[in-house]
């Protein structure tokens, strides 16, 4: 085994680098995003959860969706420890997580964590929305260890 | 049921450009590499290529992932008089080997006689499929991956290796083991790109890219081209070399991997798997077949822990063993006997696209057919059957056996 390698701090990625899009299909939850409050695409018959949006359910093919009000914490899934800024190429530790979302059932979040060390975050941690300005006005939630 | 064509068509010819570190292949252009591995596959099988009908492309007939291939260029180029079969398996990488299954589909209609394969690719900064991720630009699907970081193929795979990790106590010993056993079959190569013997020490010593992968842990970013020709095999008879029998080939998937790690919504055990499972059962089906009866697998290995996945859903090994089965040293290759070590599967014998060139998954195909024709530089003996895998990716992914005259 080789040695293990001392990471510190989790950084979030700067707001300033970092864009997104939306379509009419994904649009309500980065609308409900920059109010700072997390949702998730649901079915409005069936219930079933889905992420990311899509037009239709695939479990009972309604088109009818509801946008629920989560409760903004989840349990980290995996994760991967990065060291370099992806657009600067400078060192820079971040951590992106996959996020099993609380009251949403089979719907996750792919964001970074922080409030940790990088070396601390393990699987089935229990983190929380915290939200991050990014480009053209837009709130991106990423999470926070509790 | 065996597969209603099972062994009716086959493999005839081969050809490949020399492979060049990434970006290197320049002034050459893609279609330049591409023509030249068709004509050296044309000329192994012994045809013409004014005989050639068909294209099945895989990647959705892209150069690498930002080049677009096209048959009518093609004939053009190559004087082909015409085609009757064009057609190309979707999504990415995942389709190499299902390529020829793809082809299968074009001679068993009767579209077309003599049907080429391919991949060439070329990465000149701007190109680099290392970064394709990242420079893609922003869409709402990929709004909802592309902020976290996860920029890189190599990102991506880390999740599902992490995940791996935390159910089955798999160890990054194990992955190193992928690097080091298949480095250990490209020594006598003279195409292959990473020919050194590589020791524990120095893949412990790789800059750590994406925890828990090493940049060791990451294949080649290559350039070159690869075609083979497949036929009925009524017409391989007449060919130059012996045929390479489309034994079983499948691709596909299920909705549980779907997109796979542009997604990340596949719930256990899938998460931490190659998705490679449905495919896999789909040729076990279609020949009667079981990993025990594999003698060589050239599996896609464009990330180690990708290897260790493979070998749990092909039953090489059963679900959450891959790691000890790769510590025990089953991916090896003996060269005295021309077996395996400790009752494995030799794995990758061509060194795969971590150690010989990453041409998209198209090596293996070539590999596979050189060791059922028995002329293999590191040949298993006897060889029966060959399995050949393309992915993991997002869907579809395939599953190739190949079978000897």
């Amino acid at each position: 085994m080789s040695e293990a390698i001392k990471y510190g701090p989790a950084k979030l990625l700067p707001g300033d680098q970092l864009h997104i899009t939306a379509s009419a299909d994904t649009e309500p939850f980065w609308e409900a995003a920059r109010e700072q409050r997390l949702t998730a695409c649901q079915c409005a018959d069936c219930g079933h959860f889905r992420m990311p949006p899509t037009p239709v359910c695939p479990e009972c093919s309604s088109f009818r969706k509801a946008w629920p009000t989560l409760p903004g914490t989840g349990t980290v899934f995996s994760f991967a420890i990065c060291n370099r800024n992806p657009v600067t190429g400078e060192p820079y530790v971040y951590v992106p997580v996959v996020v099993d979302l609380d009251g949403a059932p089979g719907a996750r979040l792919i964001s970074n964590v922080t409030g940790c060390d990088a070396d601390d975050v393990e699987i089935g941690m229990k983190v929380s929305v915290e939200w991050t300005p990014i480009n053209e006005g837009w709130i991106l939630p990423n999470f926070r260890k509790v | 049921m065996a597969w209603a064509n099972q062994d009716k068509t086959a493999i005839v010819g081969i050809g490949a450009t020399d492979y060049y570190v990434r970006g290197q292949s320049y002034p050459r252009t893609v279609y330049d590499m591409a023509c030249e591995a068709i004509l050296k596959a044309c000329e192994d099988a012994g045809i013409s290529i004014k005989q050639i009908d068909g294209f099945a492309y895989y990647s959705g007939a892209g150069a690498g992932y930002t080049g677009k291939l096209d048959s009518g260029t093609f004939m053009e180029m190559l004087g082909m008089p015409h085609i009757s079969y064009s057609a190309t398996l979707t999504s990415g990488g995942g389709g190499s080997v299902g390529s020829i299954g793809l082809a299968t589909a074009g001679l068993m209609n009767e579209d077309c006689t003599y049907c080429v394969s391919l991949m060439t690719l070329q990465q000149l900064p701007g190109a680099r499929l290392g970064t394709v991720f990242g420079k893609m630009s922003t869409d709402p699907e990929n709004s909802f991956l592309q902020p976290s970081g996860l920029v890189g193929p190599g990102h991506l795979m880390s999740v599902l290796a992490r995940r791996h990790m935390h159910l089955y106590g798999t160890t990054q010993d194990a992955f190193g083991e992928v690097a080091m056993a298949t480095r250990a079959n490209t020594w006598n190569r003279p195409k292959a790109v990473r020919k050194k013997a590589l020791t524990k020490e120095e893949y412990d010593a790789s800059p750590m890219l994406a925890d828990p992968l090493r940049r060791l842990d990451f294949c080649l970013e290559t350039d070159g081209a690869v075609a083979v020709i497949t036929t009925t095999s009524d017409r391989a008879k007449d060919c130059r070399q012996k045929p390479a029998y489309v034994h079983a080939a499948a691709h596909g998937g299920r909705r549980e991997w779907g997109r796979a790690f542009t997604w990340y919504g596949m719930p256990d055990p899938y998460f931490a798997s190659s998705g490679h499972e449905f495919t896999a059962n789909r040729v076990w089906d279609q020949s009667g077949l079981t990993a025990k009866d594999i003698d060589v697998a050239l599996l896609y290995d464009h990330f180690t822990p990708m290897v260790l996945m493979q070998l749990e859903d092909y039953g090489f090994c059963e679900r959450g063993e891959g790691n000890d089965y790769v510590l025990s040293g089953k991916l090896r290759y003996d060269a005295a006997t021309g077996k395996g070590v400790n009752g494995g599967t030799p794995v990758n014998t061509h060194g795969g696209n971590l150690n010989e060139a990453y041409i998209i998954g198209m090596t293996h195909v070539v590999e596979a057919v050189e060791q059922v024709r028995g002329n293999a530089i590191s040949q298993v003996k006897d060889c029966e059957f060959a399995l050949a895998t393309g992915g993991p990716a997002s869907l579809p992914v395939s599953s190739l056996i190949l079978r000897s005259a």
